[in-house]
């Protein structure tokens, strides 16, 4: 590992300042920084310590919904009480990922900061746009079966890898942070991500220094909350898709997961959705909201795989309804 | 890429105190902000029965109790953890007192080549501290109702891999030790 220069911040806005120089990372859990350091694919010059910030608190909002602070470990918001009665999809997403010791120390700040899962991102001895602006990407006529359908660009088709952030935009949560200036902002996970373009190595807005604080979860919404991720293993392994859906009567929610640059939601699919006959509904979802879809020959058996996956999804849906 | 101007060599890199509990004995250490808390039980500490493995958080055998919870000690840097308690194997039990984990282990042959095995010991007893404290699992079906089942061990130790596959004794042994209630 290269040497950097390690600095612990006793205050969240101590720590945009800190961080605002070029070449610095904020470390959290660290479960995938320091691997990504390992491996020479992230450099950072200097580390700034954020794990000890008063940012681990899940408390209730005045409109009632619930704020968690950055720091909030996987598995304490996968346990918390109000996630796990009034927003069980996002439960139901974070015990999907990592591994139980991943979960106890991955924060909610640092998940949704985590970096692509591609094969080329992760070999730097091949071009990837992503790891090494303007080299090219090996993964177009590569191997992409696990990369993105849609959201892509000539320069990346990386895909998302979180399963949490899926579930956190189908509850319309929005991502609470605090620049060096000390000026906070609130933005929804499509205003936080970016998707690749021709500069695929930002993958965020945050600017220089400018430091998640937590994530803020609106009033819940009823119905059936439900996650199902499809994958080469039973467990321990990447989505090659995931639905994360609200299911209430003929209303829907739904959000994609394997498949974007960032967790994949298109409202006017739900609207289709409502709009279409019963036996319909799940065609005209899938047909709106990957209209446009990119797949490669390798990964185009992920759109009628997530079809699939829907239809199953509101089927369990349907007998949880009547249970 | 090339590393950013800024960046300090190795050789200018102050070394930093950190203050460990390890099995309850505190260590006072200055050591490079790089190195893993696994490299410090090893190379440091000189407390070889946590394990490197894949040295990235895909293998499970460096797992470690860190306040009592189960993580993985080569994704953490030790200079993040001063004044923090660490167990690892070594604190579990001794070859004349062995935790009643360990002892169900060799009854129940949970091993082979043994590489896994201190990992998988302080897997399973977060685990099931895990399951006492009601964290629920990707198999749990009712998320206020944690209980115990094989399925639920397979699950949440699958972090932990072994190439031997003694995963069957493994599972008869912390499922022994969970019904004499004895885990913790």
């Amino acid at each position: 590992m290269r040497a950097f220069a390690y600095t612990r911040a006793d205050t969240p806005r101590a720590a945009a300042q800190a961080a605002e120089a070029t070449g610095t990372k904020f470390i959290a859990g660290g479960t995938n920084l320091l691997d990504l350091m390992k491996l020479d694919i992230e450099q950072p010059s200097r580390l700034v310590d954020v794990s000890r910030l008063n940012l681990r608190d899940v408390t209730d909002t005045p409109d009632g919904g619930l704020h968690v602070g950055a720091l909030v470990t996987n598995t304490d918001l996968a346990n918390h009480p109000r996630v796990k009665s009034d927003y069980a999809v996002l439960t139901r997403a974070i015990v999907a990922g990592a591994s139980g010791q991943i979960r106890n120390k991955a924060t909610t700040g640092g998940n949704l900061l985590q970096r692509a899962r591609c094969p080329y991102f992760y070999d730097t001895n091949l071009p990837c746009n992503k790891r090494d602006p303007g080299t090219g990407c090996a993964a177009l006529r590569g191997l992409s079966r696990t990369l993105a359908v849609i959201g892509t660009s000539d320069a990346c088709i990386a895909q998302h890898p979180s399963d949490m952030a899926v579930a956190l935009r189908v509850l319309d949560a929005t991502v609470n942070t605090l620049k060096p200036d000390g000026t906070a902002r609130t933005l929804t996970l499509d205003e936080f991500y970016r998707l690749p373009e021709d500069t695929p190595h930002l993958e965020t807005t945050l600017e220089p220094g400018e430091l998640i604080t937590g994530v803020t979860l609106p009033p819940p919404v009823g119905g059936t909350h439900l996650y199902r991720k499809v994958r080469d293993r039973a467990s321990y392994a990447f989505a090659l898709v995931s639905v994360a859906a609200i299911v209430d009567g003929d209303r829907v929610r739904v959000a994609f997961g394997g498949v974007a640059p960032r967790p994949w939601r298109v409202p006017d699919a739900e609207d289709a959705y409502a709009r279409a006959r019963a036996d319909g509904r799940a065609d005209a979802l899938i047909d709106r909201a990957f209209e446009g879809a990119r797949p490669t020959e390798e990964n185009a058996f992920k759109v009628p795989l997530l079809r699939r996956t829907l239809k199953a999804v509101l089927a369990q849906a349907g007998q949880e309804a009547q249970a | 890429m090339t590393q950013s101007p800024q960046a300090p060599s190795g050789a200018d890199l102050p070394r930093l105190p950190v203050t460990l509990s390890v099995n309850g004995e505190t260590h006072e250490l200055t050591i490079d902000p790089r190195v893993t808390l696994l490299d410090t039980l090893r190379e440091h500490l000189h407390l070889t029965g946590t394990k490197k493995g894949c040295d990235h958080g895909q293998c499970g055998a460096c797992t470690v109790l860190l306040d009592g919870q189960r993580v993985l000690s080569c994704l953490t840097l030790a200079v993040m953890h001063d004044g923090q308690s660490v167990t690892t194997v070594e604190g579990l039990g001794t070859p004349d007192h062995l935790h009643p984990l360990q002892d169900a282990f060799v009854r129940h042959d949970g091993y082979q080549c043994g590489y896994c095995t201190p990992g998988q010991l302080c897997s399973s007893v977060g685990t099931l501290d895990e399951i006492a404290r009601g964290v629920p699992s990707h198999v749990t079906a009712d998320l206020d109702a944690v209980r115990f089942s094989a399925e639920e061990l397979r699950e949440r130790l699958s972090g932990n891999i072994c190439r031997c596959a003694a995963y069957p004794n493994i599972i008869a042994a912390v499922t022994e030790v969970h019904a004499a209630g004895d885990g913790a």
